[in-house]
């Protein structure tokens, strides 16, 4: 594009309300807190005058200033120390990452110091490392992560993962407003889509941490899952009501702490459970809420606890390999089937 | 260590337009080969774009229109047992390592004839034998990845020079520091391209590091430095050689700085809203790299432009059909995303276990 054509940029504060689709309601959570405490401010790569490679900061600079919106070299062991740095100064700083896959370049800094501070020395880091996350954007094996369970075998690191704008808002500003360090996964798939967008509250709201929600009600088996795969989860429980099962879905919201109370309570009724996630199986936090059910609520299982999720494999590009990496709501509605029938 | 201006960026005699240096060893004909090579890298991404429009390229276009020079003067020094590590902008210097241009028609439109038979994208795959060693997305990783590669080759005996690429912001990283610093204790025979042009994404140069050249930074690793022209081919060529003269005896590392522009937002998306006005069209007229480097050869008659013209058709001809080829090709079946992440002889291959059946 000829550098003339550009378009003027207005700043635009975001409105309080009204309809948001998921990459709004991030935005408008993100400038309600800056307008509300001046501690709060951005630090990431490109998060500037350009908005971010997913333009969620858009026109926050603008509004807001370059003191409070840093763009930084490529360099994100710098961003997560300098978080930790600033964060420990009594500032609540919101970390970009461009891509949830570059975490791995501040991974040290996150489990070693983020996540260790208080343990060790009574220090609390209230930092927020955000960046969009996840697979079925075509976009290979570097821009496609999901990688919670790096770091729920890490203690000392909350982690939040929405699937609705309403979530998103409530989380962003419950992040950052939390003493401790917090990790916000972003499913870039769910940024724009126009299913998400939703009718958002003109009162402030946070939406606690450590809280899953019951998207569906349903009495014959509970799947649990959280980010995208919460609309596989409801899609295939469409497809099951038509053959009369009754399908329940939890959406976690928090890996960590994982809601205990929900996962039990909604196995406890149903007696079968199903998890979904979108990173691989081996490994993947499904292993672990397997195990809580089968720890806590055994007593209540009418089969075996299963499983979905991604090859073991890492994200191939070709939208064939992709797809078939992923899990489809086909292989969920299979799996819902043998499992009410065990 | 000294930092060497001999091949830096000039300003041409008022009024005069650009070309490239006079004082090198390039032979007429290696000339038309880089004028060849430097057309084929042009004109195979307007073709990418092209296949993009027709929503036939699967993800996003990355191109180095007005920095091909960089990229294929300094491939074109080596002897095809070194190696190179690219990075996106340096299409240039994988064709000059024997890739063809079906390959990466290929792997843009995420094709099972591709290298990576459409488990990843653009130049990320590699050849062993070709010395081509694709990159993967996280910058900096490839610097170290080079220093072990030449590593190993010390170790065998083997008397090849590596020759990796970073960006102005790819400089920034952990690993890049790490990677330079180890190579040039170990004193090996590692070159680095630092192309500085300009942005990272949108961020500027200067947002990105307080050196006003990436090149100072040799300082801090004990090797020496160049600046070149990155928009002058010949310059990049006869820099490059100086360098891999100097690491091949055994004197170590060496740290090029490429002085260019990129013309294109970082990927086909991006809108360039923050690059200021005219700039863009500043080094599209004054300081497009084929332009200078088609004056040089017209003005020092190493060809006509008829021969020039005959060398753009024979190209053209290569890409119409290099893509049929690579538009023919099938997707990838689904199964093969199960295959190769181990030796499958020894792991079996990682289907989706089946629930509830045994
Ligand atoms: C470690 C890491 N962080 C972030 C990114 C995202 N990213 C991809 S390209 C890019 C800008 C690269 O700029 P530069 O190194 O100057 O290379 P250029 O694109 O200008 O050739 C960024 C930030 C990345 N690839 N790797
Ligand atoms: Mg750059």
């Amino acid at each position: 594009m000829s550098t003339a054509l550009k378009k003027e940029r207005k700043p635009q504060r975001p409105p309080r309300g009204g309809l948001a689709t998921m990459v709004e309601a991030i935005r408008a959570g993100i400038w309600e807190e800056m307008e509300r405490d001046p501690a709060v401010f951005l630090i990431g790569e490109d998060v500037g005058t350009y908005g971010g490679a997913f333009k969620v900061t858009e026109g926050i600079i603008d509004h807001f200033g370059p003191e409070r919106v840093i763009d930084t070299p490529i360099a994100e062991a710098a961003i997560v120390g300098a978080a930790c740095g600033a964060a420990l100064m009594g500032m609540r700083p919101v970390a970009e990452f461009q891509f949830i896959d570059f975490i791995s370049c501040g991974f040290d800094l996150l489990t070693n110091y983020a996540a260790k501070c208080r343990y060790r020395w009574g220090a609390n880091i209230p930092a927020v490392f955000r960046g969009p996350c996840g697979s079925g954007v075509r976009s290979g094996p570097f821009h496609s992560l999901n990688p919670e369970s790096f770091f729920t075998n890490t203690a000392g690191l909350k982690i939040v993962e929405p699937s609705t704008a309403y979530d998103a808002k409530g989380l962003i500003k419950a992040a950052i407003r939390d003493p401790d360090p917090v990790l916000y996964f972003e499913h870039k798939k769910l940024y724009r889509l126009p299913r998400l967008r939703e009718e958002l509250p003109e009162d402030d709201y946070i939406v606690e941490i450590g809280k899953a929600r019951t998207r569906r009600e349903g009495r014959d088996l509970s799947i649990i899952t959280f980010g995208a795969q919460v609309l596989t989860a409801l899609d295939a429980a469409e497809e099951l009501e038509k053959e009369g099962l009754d399908v329940e879905v939890i959406d976690l919201r928090t890996l960590a702490p994982l809601d205990k109370e929900a996962i039990l309570g909604s196995v406890k009724k149903t007696s079968r459970a199903l998890i979904l996630h979108e990173a691989s199986l081996t490994g993947g936090i499904g292993g672990e809420i397997a195990a809580i059910i089968s720890a806590e609520a055994f007593e209540w299982l009418d089969a075996p606890v299963v499983r979905v999720a991604s090859l073991d494999t890492p994200v191939p590009y070709s939208p064939p390999l992709e797809d078939y990496y992923l899990p489809q709501v086909k292989d969920v509605v299979d799996a819902a089937r043998k499992l009410a029938a065990y | 260590m000294r930092i060497s201006t001999k091949y830096a960026p000039r300003k041409p005699p008022e009024g005069k337009p650009r070309s490239c240096i006079t004082d090198t060893s390039l032979t007429h004909e290696q000339m038309l080969e880089l004028y060849r090579f430097l057309k084929l890298t042009r004109l195979v991404e307007e073709r990418i774009v092209n296949l993009y429009r027709q929503t036939k390229v699967v993800g996003g276009v990355y191109r180095s229109l007005g920095q091909e020079a960089t990229a294929v003067g300094s491939a074109y020094a080596l002897r095809p047992d070194d190696f190179i590590t690219p990075i996106i902008r340096d299409l240039g210097a994988v064709f000059v390592k024997g890739i063809r241009p079906r390959e990466i028609l290929a792997q843009y439109m995420a094709k099972a004839w591709g290298p990576s038979g459409g488990k990843d994208l653009n130049v990320h795959f590699g050849y062993l034998d070709k010395g081509f060693l694709g990159p993967i997305s996280h910058l900096g990783d490839m610097i170290p990845v080079m220093t072990g590669i030449l590593l190993g080759a010390r170790m065998q005996k083997k008397d090849i020079v590596g020759l990796a690429y970073i960006g102005d912001g790819g400089a920034s990283t952990g690993a890049f520091y790490e990677g330079m610093n180890f190579a040039a204790v170990q004193r090996l025979p590692l070159i680095v391209i630092a192309e500085y042009n300009h942005y990272a994404y949108s961020t500027p140069t200067s947002s990105q590091t307080a050196v006003r050249n990436l090149v100072e930074r040799a300082a801090a690793f004990g090797i020496p430095g160049y600046i070149v022209d990155g928009n002058d081919v010949v310059a990049c060529y006869e820099v490059t050689k100086q360098a891999i003269d100097y690491a091949r005896k055994g004197r170590g590392a060496v740290l090029i700085e490429a002085k260019t522009y990129r013309r294109k937002g970082h990927a086909e998306h991006d809108d360039q809203r923050y690059v200021p006005a005219g700039e863009i069209e500043y080094w599209e007229k004054h300081n497009d790299p084929i332009d200078r480097f088609e004056k040089f050869l017209l003005d020092q008659k190493v060809a006509t432009q008829e021969k020039l013209d005959e060398i753009t058709a024979a190209v053209m001809r290569e890409i119409e059909e290099d893509s049929e080829w690579a538009e023919s090709s099938p997707m990838p079946e689904p199964e093969g995303a199960a295959y190769g992440v181990f030796d499958n002889s020894i792991v079996p291959p990682a289907f989706r276990p089946k629930v509830l059946e045994s």
